[in-house]
């Protein structure tokens, strides 16, 4: 019977594992398929690498795409950390509901709506004050640091929720006036957490097509904005072999930081269990 | 020259003396709920005081407001005669030592003693020195260099101190010491603590709610109970003389027992209880009227167990049936069936091995009860 | 102890000026509190609220061709006399257009219809998660999160791959004789089920995991223990304990569904109809902007209520971890 449920479970863990990476390893199998037409084998090629790189537009929507990002990532954590502080060590204050669902909503708002908004406030300073003059890195940026933030938000107040006052409180006890506390104490333990917060940003905003078309202008083309004109029209060799540098270059991020974080806990486990043995 | 009574190591008994921390009147409300209610508390320079109480007394409250992490509602907090209103946290001359230690996991056990001493601008070289002799004086020198998460529970709760001290704060306030420690350790470190507190001469505030660590630890306890201090003393006053029945339950075990005062002599009075029926001698007089309705507390270990009746008064001494026996090694507990449903509890000392001693008591043998006229405290509350 | 007047009226001065300096330093305090709540604070009332009042002022315009598309809603006809013009045509429009509303009610299928999807499959995996020893545990939600990092466009565009006529899945079944024509997949609402359900699952799964690792697993050996048959442990016990882990994993999955435009313009061609694809057509290839806007508000109307309850749970879990 028990044994009954965990081949359930099994199967349906590996059937989901296998749900979500097969798709991405037919993507990296065909992006070295020789046949321009997708999903014909016609043998082992890398020219589609080649063509990919020496396409200008490619590189200057990857350009334009990482220079976003960045920003983006850098903003969206000071403004998010600072509102994460905000809602938890504040206590109550005037507008806190308001600001409160103004930081959770963008998580969960449609992307057309929030591009179409954001897009019509752009419009209508663009008349009214003269900026921005022209839509694009700019504007981009402020729309992805806006929902961004949100995320950061989430992350900070989550790690500041779970982590006990008393060591600020001890801090002011000691003689360290409130700023000091902030720097000395609250932020280099929050600085995990603002870490996660600044890698997530940084991928929001490589991720996002649907904001970025919406308030991007003529000029300017992101990498997922470039992808889209591109499949749109079907299946195109060139664009799974950017995926597969894509996937690749995330996938070892994201396991050199799992390792590491693995490896810490363990030698966290060590430490603890070597003062266990220390002490009589 | 009169006889000059000696005070220092009570200083509360001394007309004369000033107070070092003076609670007026201080009370602080969250929303509805009052935690502390309006108290009034003096303590002196060097004692080891405690407040006791079960969670949720106040007791946490009031030393947050000593510490300044609370602003009191009303009332004022005047420690060495300045008034603490005002003043925040990080400019108080206490330092607090946190019931989850709170030491700063990102910083070196030395770095964390010397935090406080950075703050105040303290040389450098007095720091390295004053560091260097707070870690030995809590025998910690060869692990000055882990983070907290390296230590064990025990380690942990010295650097605490050791962080605290290291200020030379006129007050010290601890918030349940030892209560993450297990009970080996607790022991040996309220000694530890004692010594530290006797050899530094600094105020100590305690905040426990384990009676036993109140009693061993300190100079005067103040037991308090929703938000009121209900008794203030020493720990033989509060245990000997508990004014009210809060306070004798609290603080160890007491029977209970009802009754009225049925005679009020110069130097004694006398109880009746009806449930059960029972006359109680009581060697002190009371500023009472007759007919009153009081309490009678009486610990456990102040009553006799004998299979024989004993030879004088009908006072002070009850029949009764072993219910139950609990031997604990060292000493035993009976309680014993009385006048229907009533059960009183007796702790007795096993003093002489069982093969030596007359038969043992039984259980549902019959026995009488019986104690000393000083033996059992009225109570009017 | 006698103390000389001068030393008195010193004292007073001291403890004066203590005071005022106690003062500003507690004014500094506050500034510096309102320093950082007022930055965050501004940036969002300008560039997350403010937005939608021009939603709201467009929805109630007119479409003109002209630049910007639409009517102004106040005009100054003479001086000082303010002419107010609201037209709800466009919501009336909505409302009559039969396309219209078949695209409300085929998003709200749709997504309903993935979120049940998510859910079984979700569960089982998250619980399968939970119960799997330490390192394996970490594994598994490595391999769950990793394709939340890697690009969601992309991952949709593996599906075109997959699902196209000639694609891999009806050169695997040609291949193996089951079929002799292939399958007409992509392009279909089928594909758009398996588009949102492979972009969501995870959303589903995370936090139902948080939800699972938090639960006291002795409830279920002490259900076992009173007599319940596993099946009425998971109906009594396990469902009831999980289910605030189910409503925010429906929550993340139904509301961003509902709105999806890359989904159902990839995998779902022409065929399928959703919200969020009709308002981007609108603003984006009829660039009728009042339309859009009206679309936009009924969309968030649609999605206001999960909204507020999603935000409910997450400031609930923020209080009390």
């Amino acid at each position: 019977m028990n044994q009954k449920r965990s081949i359930f479970l099994l199967s349906t863990l590996a059937f989901g594992i296998a749900f979500l990476y097969i798709p991405m390893v037919l993507l990296i199998f065909y992006s070295f398929n020789k046949s321009k037409i997708v999903p014909i084998w016609g043998g082992f090629s890398t020219k589609w690498y080649v063509e990919l790189f020496k396409s200008p537009e490619v590189w200057d929507a990857l350009t334009l795409s990482l220079k976003i990002a960045t920003v983006n990532a850098c903003f969206a954590t000071i403004l998010g950390t600072l509102a994460g502080l905000a809602l938890v060590r504040f206590g109550r204050f005037r507008g806190r509901t308001l600001f409160s669902g103004m930081i959770s909503a963008p998580l969960v708002m449609p992307e057309v709506i929030t591009g179409l908004s954001l897009l019509l406030l752009f419009i209508w300073l663009q008349s009214a004050i003269g900026w921005p003059s022209e839509r694009g890195f700019s504007t981009i940026t402020i729309a992805h640091i806006t929902f961004s933030m949100a995320y950061v938000a989430v992350i900070i107040q989550s790690r500041l929720a779970g982590m006990a006052q008393d060591l600020e409180e001890a801090a002011q006890d000691l003689g360290a006036k409130p700023l000091r506390v902030l720097t000395d104490i609250t932020l280099p333990l929050l600085a995990p957490g603002m870490l996660a917060g600044w890698l997530l940003s940084f991928t929001l905003s490589l991720d996002d097509l649907i904001i970025a078309s919406f308030v991007t202008g003529p000029g300017a083309t992101t990498l997922p904005i470039l992808i889209y004109s591109r499949i749109r029209l079907g299946l195109r060799p060139d664009i799974n072999a950017l995926a597969t540098i894509i996937i690749l270059v995330v996938a070892i991020g994201v396991l050199v930081a799992g390792y590491i974080m693995l490896r810490q806990q363990k030698q966290r486990a060590l430490d603890m269990q070597m003062t266990a043995e220390e002490t009589p | 020259m009169a006889e000059a009574l000696d005070y220092t190591d009570r200083p509360w008994l001394d007309p004369e003396a000033e107070p070092f921390i003076k609670v007026q009147s201080v009370s602080k409300h969250f929303g509805d709920f009052t935690a502390v209610d309006s108290v009034d508390l003096d303590i002196y320079k060097g004692e080891l005081f405690c407040l006791l109480g079960g969670s949720g007394c106040g007791k946490s409250t009031l030393l947050r407001m000593l510490a300044g992490f609370e602003t009191p509602s009303s009332g004022t907090i005047l420690i060495d005669g300045q008034n603490m209103n005002d003043v925040p946290p990080y400019e108080r001359p206490v330092n607090m030592m946190f019931q989850s230690y709170a030491l700063f996991p990102h910083m070196t056990v030395w770095n964390n003693v010397a935090y406080g001493l950075r703050r105040d601008k303290v040389p450098k070289s007095e720091i390295q020195q004053r560091v260097d002799e707070m870690i030995s004086m809590v025998e910690l020198d060869q692990f000055a260099k882990r983070k907290p998460h390296q230590l064990s529970g025990g380690q942990k709760q010295r650097v605490a101190l050791a962080r605290a001290l290291v200020k030379q704060p006129k007050v010290l306030l601890l918030d349940e010491p030892l209560g993450a420690l297990d009970k080996r350790l607790r022991e040996q470190t309220q000694y530890e603590l004692m010594n530290i507190q006797e050899q530094l001469g600094v105020t100590f505030i305690v905040v426990t709610h384990d009676q036993e660590e109140a009693m061993t630890l300190s100079t005067r306890i103040a037991v308090m109970d929703t938000g009121r201090f209900q008794q203030i003393g020493t720990p033989t006053e509060i245990y000997e003389f508990p004014n009210s029945r809060v306070v004798a339950n609290f603080i160890g075990n007491a029977n209970m027992f009802e009754g009225r005062i049925i005679e009020n002599g110069p130097d004694h009075v006398i109880v009746e209880s009806n449930d059960p029926k029972c006359e109680f001698f009581v060697d002190h007089g009371m500023s009472i009227q007759e007919g009153t309705k009081v309490w009678v507390a009486l610990r456990p270990e102040k009553v006799r167990i004998s299979k024989e009746s004993p030879a004088n008064s009908s006072a002070n001494t009850i029949r009764g049936m072993v219910h139950d026996i609990g031997y604990l090694g060292g000493t035993s507990t009976y309680r014993v069936q009385v006048d229907g449903d009533h059960m009183i509890e007796i702790t007795s000392p096993n003093m002489m091995r069982p093969r030596d001693a007359s038969p043992p008591i039984d259980w549902d043998e019959e026995v009488y009860l019986s104690w000393d006229a000083s033996s059992s405290v009225v109570l009017t509350k | 102890m006698s103390t000389p007047a001068e030393e008195v009226v010193a004292i007073g001065e001291a403890t004066l000026k203590d005071r005022i300096l106690n003062r500003l330093t507690r004014l500094l305090q506050d500034q510096w509190k309102l320093l950082v709540l007022g930055i965050p604070y501004a940036w969002l009332l300008l560039f997350f609220l403010a937005p939608f009042f021009f939603v709201l002022k467009i929805s109630l315009a007119e479409t003109t061709i002209a630049s910007p598309p639409y009517t102004p809603l106040v005009e100054w006809v003479d001086e000082g006399i303010m002419h107010v013009r609201v037209v709800i045509d466009n919501y009336a429009y909505l409302w009559e257009d039969d396309l219209y509303v078949n695209t409300y009610l085929n998003s709200l299928v749709i997504s309903v219809t993935s979120t049940i999807l998510c859910l079984l499959l979700g569960y089982p995996i998250a619980y399968a998660i939970v119960r799997s020893s330490h390192t394996v545990k970490h594994i598994l939600l490595l391999l769950i999160i990793l394709p939340f990092w890697t690009s969601f466009l992309l991952r949709v565009y593996a599906w075109m791959g997959l699902l196209a006529d000639q694609g891999t899945i009806n050169d695997l079944l040609i291949a193996l004789g089951i079929i002799d024509e292939p399958i007409r997949m992509l392009y279909t609402t089928f594909a758009v089920y398996v588009g949102i359900v492979y972009t969501y699952v995870p959303f589903m799964i995370l936090p139902l995991y948080a939800n699972m690792e938090k639960l006291d697993w002795e409830l279920l050996e002490a259900a076992a223990d009173l007599g319940a048959k596993p099946m009425t442990t998971f109906f009594t016990i396990t469902l009831p304990a999980t289910s605030p882990g189910i409503l925010a994993g429906s929550l993340l999955v139904f509301i961003p569904a509902t709105g999806e435009y890359v989904i159902p313009d990839l995998l779902g061609g022409g065929n399928v109809l959703m919200i969020g694809r009709v308002l981007y057509n609108e603003f984006n290839a009829n660039i009728d902007w009042p339309v859009a806007s009206a679309v936009a508000i009924a969309l968030l109307l649609l999605l206001v209520l999960p909204m507020m309850l999603y935000q409910h749970i997450q400031a609930k879990e923020t209080e009390n971890p």
